[in-house]
């Protein structure tokens, strides 16, 4: 209990922190982004659209540093986060209420099904070391290598291109309309195959190394000896005795790792179009659209932070140390 | 130990040598460190090895591959090969001073927090890893997008300032774990300043890690670099494997089947990477004995630590019937 008491306080500071450094990254950098916007549109901005920079930075009001970060937390805490740019005069909260599930399911189900593949392809290989398995070591150093868009580049121009097997681009056809029928449901799946498929193997080889290497570390421990001496089956040792103890630091790393695989995500959307919030994002960025900016990466951290409570919740359960106070 | 009985006895060439051989004993260290190296030197004289003018247009649009251009030509004519020559020192440049600035910040926030502990560790530690948490190119994209037009200088500080938790969470570790032990202590009886012990009794006892550290650091700066250039974000303007990729997205290269125009840009961020991974996991073989697997063992494999322990050289054999 003191594990969860402790991780808890942590993500109330994280959260607090990422709202923090939303609201004064507009004020700490060179200009302002108010008057940039406003010389960019030649004073072509409308009263609601300088209304909606106000509410994003709350730079407009002049009433000084706390009273504009209350303002601004009151701001988060009914999710008024102005209007869009991109998307005028769309509020950016409902931008997001869009094209967060997109991301959400996509994102999700990817990097999970990846860490349950890799954690397993990595136990195999940690106990089958010395042998032609050792090959996931080069295999997976030149997988951690390539820029996971990358591999959304080369997927597209083969399959979606040259072979036509799946769409190149967007989350369901055109001829469907975002509802829950079989018709726009099977679509969307056949629009998610090759993203999905892209991020797995974007991020499977990191999960594969660092599972084989605690399986090898693990292998070691005189824990295995004694499993190996009684005469057990050789798959009891492995998945009982090793993998058990070494996929510990496996949940570890996967929440850790979950801020850098997320940003890697982000850019597969851009890749397919797909209409996620990392789409969204680069759509942004590309109109100086910074209310939608600035709000997507507060949502994006929350994201991750629910991930990582749900990784520590795990990591209670498999962990019986975390419950008797080993672990703080 | 061994140093000095064998410095006693004057042989000292024969104690160098395999010590010096000990980076290199791992294959996986001397294939990933070339390949690395090789980059390096194309980054260093890429420019002067450039066969044309990364920029100049010619009416040679979108050719395949030939002796003429060796990887082709873009949608504008231009030669891929020296794109590639010319944009390797920026994507590099960025990797290693990245690197360089990320592992300090690293290998300041850890050793201070590990070695302090206390309340200065929990207060760095807690920065640290909350910024472990937030997620990396959202957050650059925020900061990059106030500063427009700044050149490398600027992302490779943002780069920078998202890269350092990693490296500072194992230092931290690590400190935590030589800080108890006996020759700290030793030298602290001995009066030692605490800048003293830092510097001469910690800091060399992880130098591997550290070096570690370095390198992923690259590998990350080099990633995260790539994919913010091929948003269109920084500057594309100059030469670097992203902006090429930016430019091949914006040209449709991908529709129009110009492989030999995307495909060289992402390779070369993937070898850099692999030599960088390999040479790190190869460094964590040295570094833990645990993880060494020895080839010829197959039959034995999971009698590692007990065949391990037997005693080696012939000091039994006149016991021995």
């Amino acid at each position: 209990m003191r594990f969860l008491a402790r991780r808890g306080i942590f993500y109330v500071l994280t959260a607090w922190a990422a709202i923090t450094i939303n609201f004064l990254i507009p004020r700490l950098m060179p200009g302002n982004p108010v008057e940039a916007q406003m010389a960019h549109h030649q004073g072509q901005l409308t009263f609601q659209e300088t209304k909606a920079l106000d509410v994003a930075f709350g730079i407009g009001l002049h009433q000084g540093f706390w009273s504009e970060y209350l303002q601004y937390w009151n701001n988060v805490v009914h999710l008024n986060f102005g209007l869009s740019f991109t998307y005028f005069p769309t509020p950016v909260s409902t931008v997001i209420a869009h094209s967060l599930p997109w991301t959400i399911i996509l994102v999700g189900l990817s990097v999970i099904i990846a860490w349950v593949l890799g954690t397993i392809l990595g136990i195999v290989a940690g106990w089958r070391r010395g042998s032609s398995w050792d090959l996931t070591l080069p295999a997976g150093a030149f997988f951690r290598g390539i820029p996971t868009f990358w591999i959304g580049l080369i997927a597209v121009s083969i399959f979606g291109v040259r072979l036509g097997w799946v769409p190149v681009s967007g989350g369901y056809s055109t001829n469907v309309v975002p509802s829950w029928t079989w018709a726009f449901i099977g679509s969307a799946l056949h629009h998610s195959i090759l993203p999905a498929l892209t991020i797995i193997l974007g991020s499977i080889a990191g999960n594969v190394l660092g599972m084989r290497n605690m399986m090898v570390s693990t292998l070691t421990e005189d824990f295995v000896l004694v499993g190996e001496a009684k005469g057990l089956p050789g798959h009891r040792v492995m998945f009982r005795y090793a993998a058990r103890n070494a996929i510990l630091p496996s949940v570890v790393g996967f929440a850790l790792e979950l801020g850098f695989v997320v940003s890697g995500a982000l850019l597969v959307e851009q890749v397919y179009s797909y209409p996620g919030i990392g789409y969204v994002l680069f759509q942004a960025v590309g109109s100086e659209d910074y209310p939608l900016m600035q709000a997507i990466f507060l949502i994006i951290t929350l994201a991750v932070l629910l991930a990582n409570i749900l990784a520590d919740v795990v990591f209670v359960i498999i962990d019986p140390r975390t419950r008797q106070g080993a672990i703080t | 130990m061994s140093d000095l009985l064998i410095d006693f006895t004057g042989d000292a060439v024969e104690t160098d040598a395999p010590r010096r051989a000990m980076w290199l004993r791992s294959p996986k260290t001397v294939v990933g460190l070339s390949v690395f190296g090789a980059f390096v030197v194309i980054a260093i004289f890429g420019p002067l090895l450039a066969p044309y003018d990364p920029t100049a247009t010619s009416g040679d649009v979108l050719a395949h591959p030939s002796a003429a251009h060796l990887l082709g030509t873009t949608s504008e004519g231009q030669d891929v090969l020296s794109q590639i020559l010319v944009g390797a020192r920026e994507s590099m440049l960025v990797g290693i001073v990245a690197a360089v600035i990320g592992e300090s910040l690293a290998i300041a926030v850890g050793i201070t927090a590990g070695y302090l502990g206390g309340m200065a560790d929990e207060a760095l530690s807690t920065v640290t890893n909350i910024f472990l948490v937030i997620p990396v190119l959202p957050l650059e994209i925020v900061l990059s997008a106030y500063l427009v037009n700044s050149g490398w200088i600027a992302i490779t500080l943002i780069i920078s300032l998202t890269a350092w938790p990693w490296g500072a969470r194992t230092l931290r570790a690590q400190t935590l774990s030589i800080r108890k032990r006996d020759y700290i202590d030793a030298a602290k009886v001995a009066g030692d300043r605490t800048w003293r012990i830092v510097l001469f009794e910690v800091l060399p006892n992880e130098s591997a890690i550290i070096v570690t550290g370095f390198l992923f650091q690259i590998l990350f700066a080099i990633l995260v670099q790539t994919g913010l250039a091929f948003l269109g974000i920084g500057n594309v303007e100059t030469w670097s494997w992203g902006s090429m990729l930016y430019f091949a997205q914006n040209s449709d290269a991908f529709l129009s089947g110009a492989w030999w125009w995307y495909v060289p840009p992402g390779l070369c961020v993937a070898l850099v990477g692999m030599g960088l991974a390999l040479t790190n996991l190869g460094i964590d073989e040295i570094i833990n004995p645990k993880l060494r697997v020895y080839k010829n063992d197959k039959k034995h494999r999971r009698w590692i630590p007990f065949v391990r322990s037997q005693p080696v050289g012939d000091q039994f054999e006149g016991a021995t019937p």
